[in-house]
């Protein structure tokens, strides 16, 4: 026994002194590319490495159940009944925000104004063909064929769809009560597809599709998107600006909230934020104090220095309000109850 | 003697451990889906709705699509898969054309389906949809015949192998018996070598079955992923193993996710099924052959 304790002891010591710690996520596949970039550089400054598996929303989130990794990562917030799962409580840290932009083909490829009662027609199969004058009032200046509209959805299971069907339950009744909103649909008409590669493939291939991809993957992938009438009534084009402003409003302390359809006057209405989860006291997670050390610095870095690496990947920074909730809910991390940032 | 007995004991180990791990991986199968099946029961296979939202899960739509996709690529690829291997087993001599015929049809079985599912992508759907415009029907080019078509090329090898293998193993002194009669040499395939090799034809096509109907990646990417019941072989739907694929990651209510199992469970019930029906029609085949 004795031995043993000398072994592990020796080796913690040796492994304290090489500082070689290495953190653990796993979880949303969206905000991958900006993890990657930031988790590289934090290695490269401070030596710690970090380990992130992009394996979806919903893998994240059990293996931080199961204590299998250090943190975890979601495009959708965990609601009530989620938290009760977990063996301890959890923190939501706001990371970015992103959003989700409404793609078409159409000849020519004009630029196309919607507002949400349509798109929610369009995407609940009323509303069947492109020259329906309900588009076409909102369009005036745009000559729209007489074609049917094929409307094109993710097949798998995302965060894409979670924010797309949250915005839509909010805008329309019918939406909320025939479909709902998930990262998995019943899908009242269109094709599916795999992933933003496989929808924006479809959309190119079908004339007259519809769907909706992340903002990212349309600006990288120079697709045509809508501008669309957010609850102020203003006509939006989907930026990382229009995406930050969105946030732009009073949130909630434990920072779990839903950006789509906000009040904010120049903000997209089709956006969302993407959370790293942690457990709220890290020895609950399983974690060593020193580890738990390091990823609390590692937190407050990516939601301060590390923010200057989202624009430049089409990601939104957080807005300065989110900033601020996101700040407080570090501090409240501790480690056997004692505070780790001070 | 000992290294005799060593021997045997690795062949005995590595049997027992095979069979196992298809036994555990249908208690662990029957486990995860328990929940799914106390809430659902018989329904899950009946009902026509699977609904993640309000958590109503039936797998109907997607049974249907899989037998569709399946059944269909079977019958598209049968004329091709048994004039291959009846021309490689019968007409071709011994020779370059021959071998690189056969080895042309075995090596479509190694395309990754990755790749099968990006040409029916990019290169089929266009295509069908082309004709789709023609005959008028709303133009997806996605759907259970796009599927099937890509489906029937990647069966093709597994068919035409083993019937190849088993036409080349029809006895000579039969076939030339049958030539002696005066016999054509299409007579002598009709009536001599297909009744002697129809057993492992049938194995063949069983094979082939078997692949269609696990098939993930290259049918999700042309079959439209709807979930409703699919009206025409043109309509989009979506097959047990593609919605599997498609909703196991981001699946984080445990009825999802044992819904999504009990689907799993169900395909490998089925398989199960297929094999047993292909051992007994075999057997049958080889028992009225040795009359």
């Amino acid at each position: 026994m004795k031995v043993v304790k000398i072994i592990v002891l020796a080796t913690t010591m040796v492994s304290g002194v090489n500082a070689a710690v290495t953190l653990t996520g796993a979880g949303a596949t969206f905000p991958y590319p900006l993890y990657s970039k930031m988790f590289s550089v934090y290695h490269q400054k401070y030596g710690i490495k970090i380990n992130y598996q992009a394996i979806g929303s919903g893998g994240g989130i059990r293996q931080l159940i199961a204590k299998t990794v250090n943190f975890g990562a979601s495009d959708a917030y965990v609601d009530d009944k989620g938290l009760k799962k977990f063996p301890a409580p959890i923190v939501h840290i706001p990371m970015v925000a992103g959003a989700v932009v409404i793609s078409y083909n159409l000849p020519g490829n004009p630029k196309l104004k919607l507002t949400p009662d349509v798109i929610a027609d369009i995407f609940l199969g009323k509303i069947k063909k492109w020259n329906n004058s309900r588009i076409r009032a909102i369009n005036p200046d745009i000559k729209l064929p007489d074609m049917a509209i094929v409307v094109v959805h993710r097949s798998d299971g995302s965060g894409t769809t979670f924010i797309f069907s949250d915005y839509l339950s909010k805008v329309s009744n019918e939406w909320k009560e025939k479909v709902g909103r998930g990262k998995s649909l019943n899908w009242p008409t269109g094709l599916g597809a795999k992933g933003n590669p496989g929808v924006a493939g479809l959309i190119k291939q079908i004339p007259g599709a519809i769907g909706y991809v992340e903002l990212i993957y349309a600006l990288n992938n120079n697709m045509p998107y809508a501008v669309v009438q957010n609850k102020s009534g203003n006509f939006i084009e989907p930026s990382i600006k229009s995406v930050s402003l969105a946030a732009d409003i009073k949130l909630p302390d434990d920072m779990r909230v839903s950006l789509t359809n906000t009040e904010a006057s120049y903000g997209y209405p089709i956006s969302g934020f993407t959370w790293i989860l942690v457990y709220k006291d890290l020895k609950d997670g399983g974690l060593n104090e020193e580890k738990a050390k390091e990823l609390v610095k590692l937190l407050w870095w990516m939601t301060h220095e590390g923010q200057k690496y989202s624009e430049p990947l089409h990601y939104a920074p957080l807005s300065p309000k989110a900033r601020k909730k996101a700040e407080a809910i570090i501090k409240s991390i501790t480690y056997e109850g004692k505070h780790l940032w001070k | 003697m000992k290294s005799d007995s060593i021997f045997k004991a690795m062949l005995y180990t590595g049997g027992v451990i095979v069979a196992l791990l298809v036994v555990f991986s249908f208690i662990s199968l029957f486990r995860a889906s328990w929940l799914s099946i106390r809430q659902f029961g018989l329904k899950f296979i009946l009902s026509p709705v699977w609904n993640p939202v309000s958590e109503k899960f039936g797998a109907l739509p997607f049974i249907t699509g899989t037998l569709a996709t399946s059944i269909l690529a079977l019958f598209i690829s049968l004329p091709f898969s048994i004039s291959i291997a009846l021309l490689v087993g019968v007409y071709l001599p011994d020779g370059f054309l021959k071998n690189s015929l056969s080895y042309a049809t075995d090596l479509l079985a190694g395309i990754p389906s990755i790749i099968y599912g990006f040409w029916g992508l990019f290169s089929l759907v266009p295509l069908m949809r082309k004709m789709e415009i023609k005959i008028g029907i709303l133009p997806y080019g996605v759907g259970i015949l796009t599927a099937s078509i890509v489906l029937a090329i990647m069966i093709i090898p597994y068919t035409s192998s083993i019937s190849r293998e088993v036409i080349s193993m029809v006895p000579e002194d039969i076939k030339e018996a049958g030539f002696a009669l005066g016999a054509t040499t299409r007579e002598v395939i009709f009536k001599i070598i297909l009744p002697y090799a129809r057993s492992g034809i049938f194995a063949g096509i069983l094979l082939a079955f078997g692949r269609a109907f696990g098939e993930t990646m290259a049918v999700t990417m042309v079959i439209g992923n709807s979930n409703f019941m699919p009206k025409n072989i043109f309509s989009p739907a979506n097959t047990m193993a593609s919605v599997i694929a498609n909703e196991f990651t981001e699946a984080t209510k445990d009825i999802h996710l044992s819904s999504l199992i009990q689907i799993g469970l169900w395909l490998f019930i089925f398989t199960f099924l297929i094999n047993l029906l292909g051992n007994i029609v075999v057997n049958k085949f080889r028992v009225e052959s040795r009359k």
